[in-house]
């Protein structure tokens, strides 16, 4: 049975998807439960899948019978295990902040299904080509679910990305042509032997790499390719944007380690230095940009974007570093940060509802007025820059140590300036919460507010706050299923 | 200087050519027109050109189409086919988003042009 269930965990989703647009028949508020029963189920199986590959090690599922490298294998190891769990309970966990946030629509739900589906099966499939198709149906759901914003900046914010996101799937597309043509095979773990028997230094396989690698940047939002990023999630409603700021680029990131390790494998960054300097540089740069460009913003959302390009060249940096200690940091920030970001786009929305401040002026003195939003905001903003007893501390912690390793030692010194840059911007709105005096008045919160916070809002920012602390004890869990699962892309 | 190996290479080789084309000609419209509608339609040809690359990979000199019969072949690869299929259904789908959101966006700002939207939009 459980062989079953990586395919199942696509399945159900996509099923439960359909269900609220048939359901808009007889109620138009069929979508919530609809979407509740679907990811509680969807949870359970995570957790079992997870649990298993913990104790058993690799699982893997032949779809339709085909067996690879003839037909699509799904294949899940520590690595996707740890990232389908995320997928599953964050989802499920955004569900209870979006009962009152939300759009209510029944649409909506399939909507956050469908992206559901898509990223679930990023993260198990085996097949590089099966990989384009659920990172554009991911892209679909996103797409539609940054639209579904009120305000028809919405709009304009989900073209630009829609845009900018085609362009990266489809190099990532291109790549996989010249990958194909290379080897005629689509399965990752033969395409690893068939590209090393066509050499990794024939033009063909260096431009696969630069073309599927620099289509997932696009996705992961890099940065001189984020421009997508701050406009989409200033705009989304409150639950999109935590949604997709915790999930979609923690995803693609995981899709760049995924094609790194299991199709070029370490020893194609090994033999093509090159491509290694040229991910560990742009990664260097975005770590700085973003950060500098976070320090620069007005808008809160804005700035936890430009936050997220600066972190995720943290995580690109770790994996292009590829040492086992660096790629075991990369994991546990791109995890840590997933549930730290959505928790942090979460405080903002009950920030913003308690008392209708969304920018960084607006802040000022706000701690008294939103008690749990300004707590939970404060302790994963800490969390996010490194404070140790939280998980953003672990997963830098590692990186720096890889990077010690491997003697790369700029990326050291950018880790740690970047470090700087993060207490930069969220002490300032630290301080500002609690202990500057208000700049906005009771009544005219009241007249923007208006919508109230419910105890499911309430209670993702404050769980979210205790698991950016309390994920610190599942570290070595994790250290150990990634060792014992990814042995081949583990010892260069 | 073209040479009688250039000259091959262009005689042989023509398909691809035509796929770097309509990738340039795609990646052009995207980035230079300002007219969100002739945006998606460059986005459409940049995808074109990259089913085009898929198509050429599996044509093979004097193949027969992948439908198995008596003393046919050899057949070209039926693999891309399938994908492009695939990958087509993909773009028609990111097309029509595309569009839905272009008349949200004109019956709200009137405009379909990026520069005035941009005035508007920030504005």
């Amino acid at each position: 049975m459980i062989e079953h269930v990586p395919a199942l965990l696509v399945v159900l989703p996509i099923v439960g998807g359909a269900v609220p647009l048939v359901a808009s028949l007889l109620s138009d508020r069929a979508g919530w439960p609809v979407a509740a029963v679907t990811l509680t189920a969807h949870a359970a199986l995570a957790v079992w899948l997870a649990v298993t590959v913990v104790t058993e090690g690799t699982v893997s599922y032949v779809v339709g019978g085909f067996v690879a490298p003839y037909g699509i294998e799904l294949v899940v190891d520590g690595l996707s295990a740890s990232v389908v769990l995320l997928v599953s309970l964050v989802a499920l966990g955004l569900l209870a902040y979006a009962r009152r946030a939300g759009p209510h629509a029944n649409t909506f739900y399939s909507q956050y299904l469908l992206l559901v589906t898509g990223l679930t099966g990023m993260t198990v499939t085996g097949d590089a080509f099966n990989l384009y198709v659920f990172l554009e149906i991911t892209g679909l759901a996103a797409y539609g679910l940054v639209a579904s914003g009120r305000e028809a900046s919405a709009a304009v914010a989900a073209l630009k990305y829609l845009i900018i996101g085609t362009v990266g799937a489809s190099l990532y597309l291109l790549g996989v042509g010249y990958a194909l043509a290379a080897t005629g095979t689509l399965n990752m773990a033969d395409l690893a032997d068939k590209l090393a028997a066509v050499g990794y230094d024939s033009t063909l396989v260096v431009t696969a790499f630069g073309l599927m690698i620099g289509g997932l940047v696009v996705k992961v939002a890099l940065f001189p390719l984020h421009t997508w990023q701050p406009d989409a999630y200033d705009n989304a409603p409150d639950t999109v944007s935590a949604l997709i700021s915790a999930l979609v680029s923690t995803v693609s990131a995981y899709a760049l380690a995924r094609v790194m390790f299991s199709v070029f494998t370490v020893e194609f960054l090994t033999a093509v230095p090159a491509a290694r300097w040229t991910l560990v540089g742009l990664a260097s740069v975005s770590i700085v940009a973003g950060s500098a460009l976070a320090v620069s913003q007005d808008s809160v959302q804005r700035m936890l974007a430009y936050s997220s390009v600066s972190q995720f060249g943290l995580v690109v940096a770790g994996f292009a570093i590829a040492t086992p200690t660096a790629v075991v940091g990369a994991t546990v920030h791109l995890l840590g940060h997933a549930v730290m970001k959505g928790g942090l786009f979460a405080a903002t929305g009950v920030i913003e509802r308690d008392t209708g401040a969304s920018a960084v002026n607006g802040y000022a003195g706000m701690a008294e007025r939103s008690p749990i939003g300004a707590g939970g905001f404060a302790v994963l903003a800490l969390a996010m820059v490194g404070v140790p007893p939280a998980v953003g501390f672990v997963g830098k912690w590692y990186i720096v140590v890889g990077a010690v390793e491997a003697g790369i030692w700029p990326v050291v010194v950018v880790l740690l300036a970047s470090t700087l840059l993060t207490l930069a911007y969220f002490a300032r709105l630290v301080e500002r919460l609690y202990f500057a005096e208000p700049t906005i008045q009771e009544e005219q919160a009241i007249a923007d507010g208006g919508s109230a916070v419910s105890p499911g809002m309430l209670a993702v920012v404050v769980v979210t706050a205790v698991l950016a602390v309390a994920l610190t004890a599942l570290v070595p869990t994790l250290e150990q299923t990634l060792i014992d699962t990814l042995p081949p892309l583990l010892n260069p | 200087m073209i040479g009688p190996l250039q000259v091959d290479l262009l005689t042989s080789h023509y398909n691809y050519y035509a796929v770097m084309l309509l990738l340039g000609i795609g990646l052009y419209m995207l980035v230079e027109s300002s007219n969100l509608v002739k945006k998606v339609i460059g986005m459409n040809i940049f995808q074109t050109g990259i089913f085009l690359f898929f198509i050429t990979l599996a044509y093979r000199a004097g193949a027969s189409p992948p439908v198995v019969q008596e003393g046919a072949g050899p057949y070209v690869s039926p693999l891309p086919h399938v994908l492009i299929l695939t990958a087509i259904v993909v773009g028609v789908s990111l097309t029509a988003v595309a569009l839905a959101l272009i008349i949200r966006i004109y019956s709200e700002y009137g405009t379909l042009d990026e520069d005035t939207l941009k005035q508007l939009y920030y504005d």
